[in-house]
C-alpha cells in the first residue's frame, strides 16, 4: 500500500474503508539471520536499513511491549545538527540528511518540520561560546546564523529581553533544525521494515542472550527461544538489564526525564526555542500544544515519571522565559527512561562476544538520532566495520580514555550530564 | 520524593545532592588497573529496583548519605550516614 495524494482523495470519497494495517504483527519464527532487540524508533531504524541497504531481510525486531511505545513516544521531537565536536559533528550532520529524505525514503508522513531551532544567550562569553558551535555546525556543512538581540526579537518578540537574570544577548540560529511527529517515525519505519519482510514481533520479551564459545548464539524470550548468529541490543533505558544477560556491565545510569505539554492553543511559538542557561526548550506541535520540557531529575530511576521538584523548575524557567505562556494550561506531564553515558555520547559498537552488537546511551538526545544510528548500526551489524559517521561511539573509550566525546565540556562522568 | 536525613530528619529532596551510585564508597588502590578503575567510574549495575546511592544533604547538615531505594517505585528504604556505612564495609 502506498501513499499518495489520490489515494487519500480516493479513500475520503469511499468512507476509508481501504486502508489496511501498515505492517505485520508476526509471529516469531525458530531461527533468523539477525535479530534487533528493542521496537523503538532505534531499532526499527536499525532493521529498515539492514533490509534496505544491505539485503538482509530474515531478520526479527523483537519488542517486550508494542511497537514504538518508550521514548520514540515520549520525546519532545526536536531534530538538529548543531553539535560541535568531531564525532557527535558528522553523525548528526548525516542524521539530518537522512531526516530530509526521510517521508520519501519511507513514502510516509513524518511531519518533519524544519521551522528552525533558536539556542538563547545571555552573556559575552557565551556569545563567544555559541559563535564558536555555529563555525563548527558551518565547517561540517551545516547551517548556523548568529543572530543579536534584534535578530532575536524578529523571530521571538514575545521572549522577556530585559529579564534582570537573563538578559537577551542573541541567539544561535539553527535554519535546519525542527520538529517531527515521533510516532509516525517508529510507525513509518515499522511499516518499511514489514514490507521488506522484516518480522516485527511485539509482546515479545527476551530473557536471555546464548553465547558459546563467545559467539552469540540466539535470545530466550517469553515466546521461546530464537536462534541467530547476529544479535543488536537497542534498548535504551533498559540497556543494564539487557546487557547484564550477555554477562556485561556498561558505561550507562538510567535516569528519568520529563516532558510536558500543554491545552492546544493557536499558532505562538514559530521555532524551537532553547533556554539553555534555565533548562528549558519549547515548541509547538501541529495540534497546537506547547510542548517543553527541561533537563534530568538527577537521580537513577526507572519510574517513567518524575517528581514535582523538576516540574516546578521548570515552569519557572518558562515563565522567566517567555511570560506569555503563564495563562496557558498544562495537560500532561510524562517521563522517559534516559540511557545516559558518563560522557553524554552515545555508544554504537561490537562487544567482546562475537556477533552481539549493541546500540545505546543516547541520553537525552535520541530522537533525533533515530535515523542516523539505525543506519550506522546497520551498517556494522551487516558489514562487521564502523560506519564512517558513528565510527568514534566506541565503548572502550570509557575504560582507555581515548576519544571521550563530553560535548557539554562538564566533565566525563555519571551525574554530570 | 524526601529523605530521612539520619542527622536532621525528613527533608524534602530539593535539599539533597545526587552523586550517584554507592559504587564510589569503594575506590580502588591507585595502582588497582585499567579495569578496577573503569569499574569504578564508569560501568554500573544500573539496578531495576532496589539500588543504594550517595546523597549529600547540602542544603542542610552537609552529611553525605548512603540511600536505599527502589529505582522502579521511588520508595525509600533507609537512609545511613555514609561515615557509618564506610566504618562497617571497610
Amino acid at each position: 500500500m502506498r501513499f499518495s495524494g489520490l489515494r487519500v482523495l480516493r479513500e475520503g470519497l469511499t468512507g476509508n474503508k481501504g486502508w489496511a494495517p501498515h505492517w505485520r504483527d508476526a509471529e516469531p519464527k525458530a531461527e533468523y539471520d539477525a535479530i534487533i532487540i528493542g521496537g523503538g524508533g532505534h531499532g526499527l531504524s536499525t532493521a529498515y536499513y539492514l533490509a534496505k541497504e544491505h539485503g538482509l531481510t530474515n531478520i526479527a525486531v523483537l519488542e517486550k511491549g508494542y511497537l514504538g511505545g518508550g521514548n520514540v513516544g515520549r520525546n519532545t521531537t526536536i531534530v538538529r545538527a548543531n553539535y560541535f565536536l568531531q564525532g557527535n559533528s558528522e553523525f548528526y550532520s548525516h542524521s539530518l540528511k537522512l531526516w530530509e529524505g526521510l517521508e520519501e525514503d519511507l513514502n510516509y508522513n513524518v511531519m518533519h518540520s524544519q521551522r528552525g531551532l533558536i539556542n538563547l544567550f545571555h552573556s559575552d562569553g557565551q556569545r563567544d561560546a555559541f559563535a564558536r558551535r555555529g563555525n563548527a555546525m558551518i565547517n561540517q556543512g551545516d547551517d548556523a546564523v548568529l543572530l543579536d538581540r534584534d535578530g532575536v526579537r524578529k523571530h521571538l518578540p514575545y521572549l522577556d529581553f530585559d529579564n534582570v537574570r537573563f538578559p537577551i544577548y542573541g541567539g544561535l540560529l539553527h535554519p535546519r533544525g525542527g520538529t517531527a511527529r515521533h510516532d509516525a517515525v517508529a510507525w513509518g519505519y515499522a511499516r518499511g521494515a514489514s514490507d521488506r519482510g522484516v518480522d516485527l514481533v511485539q509482546q515479545c520479551e527476551v530473557t536471555g542472550i546464548d553465547i558459546e564459545n563467545g559467539q552469540v548464539r540466539g535470545v530466550q524470550t517469553t515466546r521461546g527461544a530464537i536462534r541467530a548468529k547476529k544479535v543488536g541490543i537497542v534498548v535504551a533505558g533498559r540497556s543494564g538489564q539487557v546487557a547484564a544477560m550477555a554477562g556485561m556491565r556498561l558505561p550507562i545510569e538510567s535516569h528519568v526525564l520529563q516532558a510536558f505539554v500543554t491545552e492546544g492553543l493557536k499558532p505562538c511559538i514559530d521555532h524551537v526555542v532553547s533556554f539553555g542557561m534555565g533548562h528549558f526548550y519549547i515548541s509547538q506541535s501541529d495540534k497546537g500544544g506547547l510542548v517543553f520540557g527541561g533537563d534530568l531529575d538527577f537521580y537513577a530511576s526507572y519510574a517513567s515519571r518524575g517528581n514535582l521538584p523538576m516540574a516546578e523548575h521548570v515552569m519557572e524557567a518558562g515563565m522567566t522565559l517567555m511570560p506569555m505562556i503563564g495563562k496557558a494550561k498544562v495537560l500532561r506531564s510524562w517521563g522517559g527512561i534516559m540511557d545516559m553515558t558518563p560522557d553524554g555520547s552515545p555508544i554504537i559498537d561490537k562487544t567482546d562476544t562475537k556477533g552481539l552488537f549493541i546500540d545505546c546511551g543516547w541520553c537525552y538526545g535520541g530522537f533525533k538520532a533515530v535515523p542516523g544510528s539505525g543506519f550506522s548500526f546497520a551498517h556494522l551489524m551487516a558489514t562487521g566495520n564502523h560506519h564512517a559517521p558513528a565510527a568514534k561511539y566506541r565503548l572502550d573509550r570509557f575504560r582507555n580514555g581515548v576519544g571521550l566525546m563530553d560535548e557539554e565540556g562538564t566533565g566525563s562522568q555519571h551525574n554530570l550530564h | 520524593m524526601r529523605l530521612d536525613c539520619p542527622i536532621c530528619g525528613s527533608r524534602d529532596r530539593r535539599e539533597f545532592y545526587y552523586q550517584g551510585d554507592a559504587v564510589m564508597l569503594a575506590r580502588p588502590a591507585v595502582d588497582a588497573g585499567e579495569a578496577a578503575w573503569d569499574g569504578y567510574v564508569h560501568l554500573r549495575d544500573n539496578p531495576a529496583g532496589q539500588t543504594r546511592d550517595l546523597w549529600q544533604h547540602e542544603a542542610g547538615c552537609g552529611a553525605w548519605l548512603v540511600v536505599t531505594r527502589d529505582t522502579v517505585t521511588h520508595a525509600v528504604f533507609s537512609v545511613q550516614l555514609a561515615s557509618d556505612v564506610k566504618g562497617t564495609t571497610a
